[in-house]
């Protein structure tokens, strides 16, 4: 691509990237609006709502269970995903193709069906909803990502290493946990804070599988009724940053690791 | 291939792994498996199952197992246009999101290319909605459009809009909602396919006196097809069953109500169990159809 064409896809591209981060500077921006009991007008900078992020009623409660209902979902879904990861890669095994469609599916179903078959489960077993029930859902869901996360670090593994430890009488354990684990956890990692993040925005399979117990969408979702206070763009918006910051020093890292690399 | 996108380019290590046969393989497999099947496949059960209920004859709003199947005719003839109008949406929402996210994403495999910090802190930029409230950010383009806002304020002064009316709750609102919302994920899964394209082949096409849009169309494009085909679906899907930026409170209005807002509503409103459940599995049934094309073409293995 040259002259005009070039400059017409980076005018094009910076347009898309402020259309991309419009609503993002919206919601820090009113974060600090001097609201009072609405946050739809701008009427003057103030940084009281971070300091008094609890007082508006259910937002703090509404966030812990979002932040308990994200770590428990992701550990679980972590770890069984993790595991059918390596089996993929590494082992032959019947129902293969009938595994992989199993593990496809999930992600590849609207989240309204999910939320209302987890739903009629749920109410045909007789199990009262709540925040267990959520987290049941969010596991399911973030399981399919982690595998496919997970997938590609070992596939990118190389087995020689493995053979090496085994050569040098590692038991199978050892081999695991001293030379696989180590270098699929950048992967591990990566399929973790990925799970974290679609738990913590789930709206629509929450609401179907919550009852009575709030998250911090559901809360968002019925606050959006009567106005959102201000205390939730705090919330979200320090969310935001703390995940952009995490993002931005692994890619960092990973910028420098592959410079060191490329040095040898 | 299809999802991968969100773990980056595989490098795809020298030699093919040579696959064991080894109990292990049980080990690691069964417990997700049977995740799986507990929490995926049998609320599909359930939901064929409350699909054909019947209402119980004696106590009003519960029901009954029967093979009520007409539930299925019944929610169509009700609901047709809510069914038709989420397939349109969504086919035009995954469309401006190709027109959107193709440019983008080029512009960050291969314009970028020689540039790996600007390239990074791009993609960082394509996935920070991801990290900041969904329903907050469909909000804060609630507010911009409302009548108050500043795109109606511009619009009606240029007259191209009359005074107190507004731009939410119509088609247009919520089509430019769904083509946000979903924008990610068109872009990263073209990104990863383009990345990784050999920049030699374009050289190619150009020394052969190839125009730019004879290379676009004949290497280019061909090339990166694979992403064009994961990233519709994953705009598609999601945008068919979301009912965020369609319900009255976010973007839209009673007359933009989609498939996803009647099954909210039957299922936690109105307790019609068996209506939503049979409106779910038409939803699925209609995605399976796309997902079926997808995988005859490119196979099971390429699937993840």
């Amino acid at each position: 691509m040259k002259g005009f064409g070039k400059y017409a896809i980076w005018a094009y591209s910076i347009m898309a990237f402020v259309f991309l981060l419009i609503p993002i500077a919206y919601t820090v921006a009113f974060s600090f609006n001097d609201s009072r009991r609405t946050n739809i007008i701008w009427n003057g900078f103030t940084l009281e709502n971070w300091f008094t992020v609890c007082e508006a009623q259910g937002v703090c409660e509404a966030f812990g269970n979002s932040l308990l209902i994200g770590v428990a979902a992701t550990v679980l879904a972590t770890t069984l995903g993790t595991m059918i990861a390596i089996a993929l890669v590494r082992y032959r095994f019947r129902f293969r193709n009938a595994t992989t469609l199993l593990i496809f599916l999930p992600m590849a179903t609207p989240e309204v069906v999910l939320g209302a078959g987890l739903a009629a489960q749920f109410l045909q077993a007789g199990v009262p909803k709540g925040i267990g029930t959520v987290i049941l859902a969010h596991t399911l869901f973030c399981l399919s990502f982690v595998v496919v996360t997970v997938r590609s670090r070992v596939v990118s593994l190389n087995p020689a290493l493995e053979e090496a430890g085994r050569d040098l009488y590692a038991s199978p354990t050892q081999v695991f946990w001293r030379i696989t684990f180590p270098m699929l956890l950048p992967g591990i990692v990566a399929a973790a804070l990925l799970s974290f993040a679609l738990s913590f925005d789930d709206f629509i399979i929450t609401n179907f599988n919550r009852g009575a117990d709030v998250t911090f969408p559901s809360y968002i979702y019925t606050a959006a009724a009567r106005g959102i206070p201000a205390e939730a763009n705090v919330i979200a918006s320090a969310v935001f940053f703390l995940a952009i910051a995490l993002v931005l020093i692994a890619q960092v890292s990973a910028g420098i690791r592959r410079r060191r690399l490329a040095s040898v | 291939m299809a999802f991968t996108a969100f773990s980056g380019p595989a490098t795809a290590s020298a030699e093919p792994i040579a696959r064991r046969r080894s109990p292990i393989a049980l080990f690691l497999l069964l417990p997700g498996i049977f995740y799986l099947i507990l929490f995926f496949v049998t609320p599909l059960i359930s939901l064929v199952i409350t699909s054909l209920q019947a209402p119980d004859p004696l106590i009003f709003g519960q029901y009954v197992n029967a093979f009520n199947w007409q539930n299925y005719v019944t929610v169509l003839e009700t609901y047709w246009q809510q069914a038709l109008r989420s397939a349109g949406y969504a086919a035009l929402a995954t469309l401006f999101a190709l027109l959107i996210g193709f440019p983008l994403a080029y512009f960050i495999g291969i314009t970028l290319r020689p540039f790996p910090l600007l390239q990074s802190l791009a993609l960082v930029l394509v996935i920070a909605p991801f990290f900041i409230s969904f329903l907050l950010r469909t909000l804060a383009w609630k507010q911009i459009f409302s009548v108050e806002g500043p795109v109606a304020g511009i619009l009606s002064s240029l007259g191209a809009l009359p005074p107190g009316v507004s731009i939410t709750g119509t088609t247009f609102s919520v089509v430019f909602g769904l083509t946000y919302n979903f924008i990610p994920f068109m872009v990263l899964p073209i990104y990863a396919t383009l990345v990784s394209l050999d920049l030699r082949l374009l050289e190619a096409s150009n020394d052969l006196y190839g125009s730019p849009a004879t290379t676009f169309r004949t290497v280019t494009l061909p090339l990166s097809a694979a992403g064009v085909m994961s990233g519709t679906l994953l705009t598609f899907i999601p945008a068919a069953g979301d009912y965020i930026n369609a319900s009255r409170e976010f973007l839209g209005s009673t007359d933009t109500t989609m498939i996803g807002n009647v099954i909210e509503a039957n299922f936690l409103v109105l307790q019609n169990f068996p209506a939503a459940a049979a409106l779910s599995l038409i939803l699925m049934a209609f995605i399976l159809v796309l997902v079926s094309a997808y995988v005859k073409r490119s196979g099971t293995e390429d699937l993840l």
